[in-house]
């Protein structure tokens, strides 16, 4: 019997398009776009002016405050200048414009392909690399890696979970990474092992991707740390609290960070970016990334410098088809479709995904039937429709009793729906409003 | 007979029994309320629309009267009668608020705004402004998804089907300002009705640089400080490339409507400006 977590979940179509690929490199074109804010938190302070040179790994934008990351160049050439543009947020907001002259790397970057394994820096040491090089959590939600790494004073980490999950349909470009990068996530995972000071690593895979269960198996036996775990194919699995609930049997408690139950959860995507900046002093400047949809005519992964547009990405996967209805960034579940598709690529985008006209459209919202649906597969076991109904009608204080915070906007229940309802976009909304309140509470 | 006559004792003294103690509790239990209240309440509108900012009548009426003087307070939908009647009950003076009323401010019609996507989600505005900026490049402009006229309790605003852009009544606006908070792109803003209802305002609210706002509606704004200049009573500023109009600066002389070049000030209820009458020869009226 497979392991999965016990609380709701769906199985969509899995359609992975991509899988099997390798990893292609794009090519750079003549001018990116980097946002200042690419993660959770404040968005960075720019620190090069108009007309200032920079190679590959020269600092743009400083973090300022804890949640925040530092932002490098991903390619080498002058400042345009730094301006307002659109990014995947759908607003205009301060990005960096660099045009790119060839392609040179910082000096103190490490380029070669060979494999360091060995490092013998302290934990603080580890965090200030990882916090320099502005590592954000690659599985999507770009929370910054350093503040992860450093639990709250009084809570002790027992065990590391690697995110191998990738549950969104669609996307391979975990997959890919874990397949052609096994030994260097498998370093990345030691040194997120003795940055959080614990001596035991559990890698969750799906046991679709039985190649990767395998590979990582076979390489694991020289990392006696480390084990691998294959878990049942079950949406949202890569969520974080669901990844602890299938592989360690415990539950984060409400309104609780991972790290209570002695979790630290971290990607695979997020490992090969530390073993990168910590062993190769290479900062976050590039991503894999997952050029798919059903008429695409060369589904594709990616390797993409960070301010790409991602037009660029569409053309290299056969350009945008005739039929297209949405363009969305990420996965099909928890992506969000944007209305442009000149934005650049950011630390975020784990995916660029086409759908056609047919599919894309959303169907006319009906009456709620009360069939309950909802709420058995909601995986935080909360109530969706009746959180939606109090989003409608602002019951904040009724909101927040209903646990409407500790929604993980899966989007599960608007999958499930047989009355089409947008139950989610609804409840984003509350769950932003009852947080606002919340905070404002407190201060 | 003697049964009826038993009964109707018995009866009788339970009741008075009854009425006694719930006398004594009722004095026991006596809560104060000021007499004044009531009547204060009952010239107010009763519609509990919150746009004095309490919760409701019955709030707004107890802070009438426990408040020193009125100045502070106004009840934005009974008007200057409403609080002239509350100040007579209560013995107090009302300072005469300018009656105001809601103005939008786009004017980002499909004609003068291309849209360049379109938005099959939540009909909702809120929901739609988490994801992204709107359907044209304008990222300031109007959903047209009407959580302004779902919030409104008096039925006084109503996005146009054809514009796409809400329009107020001025008849039924009362200036709650629930349309004003409901707007999640802030276009809505309480302004002086004016007299005879006349009002100029910069009907729009696009802070790009002017080149980008042109490019993405025909009648943005582009901050080129025309209006600035030509006004006399330093009543409009330009800030993050867009005008806006001071209201209680306004003289309403209507010099900027003019030599705005993308006529995105607007004047309302004015009469049209006068044409000249061409000069009738007098020779030819003698004649």
């Amino acid at each position: 019997m497979l392991k999965t977590f016990r609380i709701g979940g769906i199985h969509p179509k899995e359609n992975k398009l991509s899988a099997g690929k390798s990893i292609e490199s794009i090519p750079i074109p003549s001018e990116v776009i980097v946002p200042l804010a690419q993660h959770i938190g404040a968005p960075c302070q720019p620190v090069v002016k108009r007309g200032d040179p920079v190679k590959v790994g020269t600092l743009l934008g400083k973090s300022v405050g804890f949640v925040s990351a530092n932002i490098h160049s991903p390619v080498s050439g002058k400042v345009k200048k730094i301006d307002k543009a659109y990014d995947s947020s759908g607003y205009k907001r301060d990005c960096v414009f660099i045009n790119v002259e060839n392609d040179e790397w910082d000096e103190s970057i490490d380029t070669t392909a060979a494999l360091v394994r060995d490092c013998s820096l302290t934990s603080k040491e580890i965090i200030d690399k990882i916090f320099a090089a502005g590592i954000v959590g690659m599985g999507g939600a770009t929370f910054p890696t350093h503040v992860k790494l450093t639990p709250p004073p009084g809570t002790k980490a027992e065990v590391l979970i690697i995110n191998g999950v990738e549950c969104e349909p669609y996307l391979t470009a975990d997959h890919t990474l874990m397949m052609e990068k096994t030994e260097e996530i498998l370093v990345g995972i030691e040194i997120l092992m003795k940055a959080v000071n614990v001596n035991r690593a559990v890698i969750g895979i799906e046991n679709n991707k039985r190649d990767a269960i395998d590979k990582f198996k076979q390489f694991a036996k020289s990392y006696p740390t480390i084990e691998v775990q294959s878990l049942k194919v079950q949406y949202p699995q890569g969520g974080e609290k669901q990844l602890i609930d299938a592989v360690l049997r415990r539950q984060v408690p409400s309104g609780a960070l991972p790290i209570s139950v002695g979790a630290v959860v971290q990607n695979v995507g997020t490992a090969f970016a530390v073993y990168e900046a910590v062993q190769k002093n290479k900062p976050l400047v590039e991503r894999v990334v997952t050029v798919t949809g059903k008429h695409v005519a060369n589904p594709c992964n990616v390797l993409s410098r960070i301010g790409v547009p991602l037009t660029d990405l569409i053309d290299y996967a056969g350009g945008l088809p005739e039929t297209t209805g949405k363009v969305v960034s990420g996965g099909p579940m928890m992506g969000k479709a944007i209305a442009r598709i000149d934005i650049p690529v950011t630390k975020g985008t784990s995916g660029v995904l086409i759908i056609p006209t047919l599919e894309a459209r959303r169907k006319l919202m009906k009456d709620c039937i009360k069939c309950g649906k909802c709420v058995n597969i909601c995986p935080m076991g909360l109530n969706p429709t009746t959180l939606m109904t109090l989003t409608e009608y602002e019951v904040w204080e009724k909101a927040e009793k209903e646990k409407i915070t500790d929604c993980i906007e899966c989007g599960s229940c608007s999958y499930t729906c047989p009355s089409d309802r947008p139950l989610l976009d609804y409840i984003r909304l509350g769950k932003g409003k009852v947080m606002g309140i919340m905070r404002a509470r407190k201060n | 007979m003697n049964m009826m006559l038993m009964a109707v004792g018995i009866l009788g003294a339970i009741g008075a029994g009854g009425a006694t103690i719930l006398y004594f509790i009722g004095q026991k239990f006596k809560v104060y309320e000021d007499p004044r209240i009531e009547p204060v309440q009952e010239a107010l509108p009763g519609v509990n629309c919150g746009g004095c900012g309490f919760p409701g009548c019955n709030s707004f009426a107890i802070a009438c009267v426990e408040a020193e003087s009125l100045e502070e307070l106004n009840c934005p939908v009974g008007g200057a009668d409403t609080m002239a009647s509350v100040a007579s009950i209560l013995g107090k003076t009302a300072t005469k608020a300018a009656k105001k009323i809601a103005v939008v401010r786009c004017n980002g019609t499909c004609e003068h705004r291309p849209r360049k996507n379109e938005y099959d989600g939540a009909t909702n505005c809120a929901i739609a402004a988490q994801l992204y900026g709107g359907d044209s490049d304008c990222s300031f402009g109007c959903y047209g998804l009407g959580d302004c006229e779902a919030v409104c309790p008096f039925d006084a605003i109503h996005v146009n089907p054809v514009t796409l852009i809400p329009e107020v009544d001025e008849e039924k606006c009362t200036a709650c300002n629930k349309c004003v908070v409901a707007c999640p792109k802030n276009i809505i803003e309480l302004r002086k009705q004016g007299p005879k209802s006349r009002r100029i305002f910069v009907s729009c609210m696009n802070q790009d640089k002017g080149g980008e706002a042109r490019k993405a509606c025909d009648v943005a704004c582009i901050g080129c400080g025309k209006c600035e200049k030509v006004c006399p009573f330093e009543a409009i500023t330009i800030a993050d490339n867009l005008a806006y109009i001071d209201d209680d600066k306004c003289r309403l002389c209507r010099k900027c409507v003019p030599v705005c070049p993308t006529n995105s000030i607007w004047e309302l209820n004015f009469p049209p400006p006068r044409k000249k009458e061409p000069k009738v020869e007098s020779a030819d009226v003698e004649a």
